[in-house]
């Protein structure tokens, strides 16, 4: 097990956005937390990227307690892509060689690195290009990049085509295929088809509450639960 | 003249460096940290904004008069009084100008280094890298108010021939002494390097 969450709660102004939820991300697998806006998403893969606590409850990062002393050690292992693609004002190079930059390796080795991981998302001959001056579809892929290149433990995509044309959802698509099995990834979307492609497992998230996990078949072809059955219809959920 | 230009830039730069040392770290301190009092402190800078440098000359040459809290420290009438009391004057433009400069950068920037890897010195660099266009406009503004300023130089300077006289206290006093021409070309040069020094960080601040 790569990580746990216990029983975690997240409140903002004593709003609850995660009510008591567990879960587990098993290593080298793909997991799909799917769910309509508003249903705490992209908060769970924040406190799952050790960027925020949760109010109550525990996580676990390969068996042990995450606490404020070994945050720093798992940071850079987890590595989050963001919904609303944030890159930095450097070229596509320097975005995606910054985190080895931090971790001192030899400009050799990072040029290596960096080159190697573009070539994998399809964007070799963007090396030079400034990174703000991308499409969007380009954005993500470079974002993705810079997170695939640091070789994390665990990858969390928090909806990575939510702004994207067909044409550039098929390539994250792709590159999310591609590193399957050899990085474990948490993915976010409100597309439960999509969901069904990518994943090993998937969960089902509703106003903060994990409502289902399984397999894809058990939670697209044949949903037992109610609201998941309207959820992949298309239907409005309560 | 060389003697007095050279003396400006090198008070007017020293106080810039000063004032950066401790502003920058305030500046990020307010627009990164969440805390009690945050909008009151941001409009206290924003308020010394507007400080008459003769008021803070005057303050500044009570603390370091003989008979000062700082008097044993003999800064009144040195190089170094005025190079401390220009980066006081300088400090809240470049707080106020750099603090909305950071806040106008993503705030997911600040989490995206994070999950990168970087410790919070790492991420507060690579705040201040994406807010770079703004900070340079502060060290520029910053600048130009420290070289351009007449109360803190006179006041604290006391405009020593050889010593702590610098472009705008000559110019100032040099009026009244009939050397106009004089004068007029002390202004030339100060305009020069203002113009020639903003052009140039200009220049750094392009994409």
């Amino acid at each position: 097990m790569l990580e746990e969450l216990v029983s975690i709660s997240r409140e903002y102004d004593g709003v609850p956005v995660i009510k008591t939820l567990s879960m587990k991300v098993r290593d080298g697998q793909v997991l799909s937390i799917i769910g309509p806006n508003g249903a705490g998403k992209t908060t769970l893969l924040r406190m799952m990227a050790l960027l925020e606590k949760p109010t109550e409850g525990k996580i676990y990062y390969n068996g042990k307690k995450v606490d404020g002393s070994s945050l720093n050690k798992i940071r850079g292992r987890v590595t989050m892509v963001f919904q609303r693609t944030v890159n930095f004002n450097k070229t596509v190079f320097k975005n995606v060689a910054y985190g080895l930059e931090l971790k001192k390796m030899s400009q050799n080795e990072i040029e290596r690195s960096v080159m190697r991981t573009l070539d994998l998302v399809g964007m070799k001959k963007f090396a030079d290009r400034p990174a703000k001056k991308l499409s969007g579809g380009e954005q993500q892929r470079l974002a993705i990049a810079r997170a695939l290149v640091l070789d994390p433990e665990l990858l969390l995509l928090d909806e990575p085509t939510a702004n994207l044309d067909p044409k550039n959802t098929l390539g994250v698509e792709r590159i999310i295929n591609e590193i399957k099995g050899k990085t474990t990834v948490v993915v976010s979307t409100n597309n439960p088809y999509q969901a069904g492609r990518l994943s090993d497992r998937i969960a089902c998230l509703l106003d903060g509450r994990l409502i289902s996990e399984g397999t894809p078949k058990e939670i697209i072809d044949r949903p037992r639960d109610a609201r998941i059955k309207k959820f992949v219809r298309g239907e409005l959920i309560q | 003249m060389l003697d007095i230009t050279l003396r400006s830039l090198l008070i007017s730069s020293s106080a810039t460096l000063l004032g950066l040392l401790w502003s920058i770290p305030i500046a990020l301190a307010i627009s990164m940290k969440e805390f009690r009092g945050k909008s009151v402190v941001k409009s206290v800078f924003n308020a010394l904004l507007g400080i008459p440098t003769v008021a803070l000359g005057l303050i500044l040459w009570i603390l370091y008069a003989r008979r000062g809290p700082f008097g044993p420290l003999h800064l009144l009438y040195t190089p170094i009084g005025m190079i401390i009391g220009e980066a006081i004057l300088i400090t809240p433009i470049i707080v106020s100008f750099t603090t909305s400069a950071l806040e106008t950068v993503h705030p997911e920037v600040k989490d995206l280094t994070r999950t990168l890897g970087a410790s919070e010195r790492q991420t507060s660099f690579a705040v201040l890298s994406e807010a770079k266009n703004g900070t340079i406009l502060a060290i520029i503004a910053a600048f130009n108010r420290s070289i351009a300023e007449l109360g803190v130089a006179l006041m604290v300077g006391g405009n020593i021939y050889g010593y702590t006289q610098v472009l705008t206290t000559k110019i100032a006093t040099g009026v009244n002494m009939g050397e106009t021409v004089l004068c007029l070309e002390l202004t030339a040069i100060l305009l020069a390097i203002v113009f020639f020094l903003t052009l140039a960080m200009n220049l750094l601040r392009r994409d």
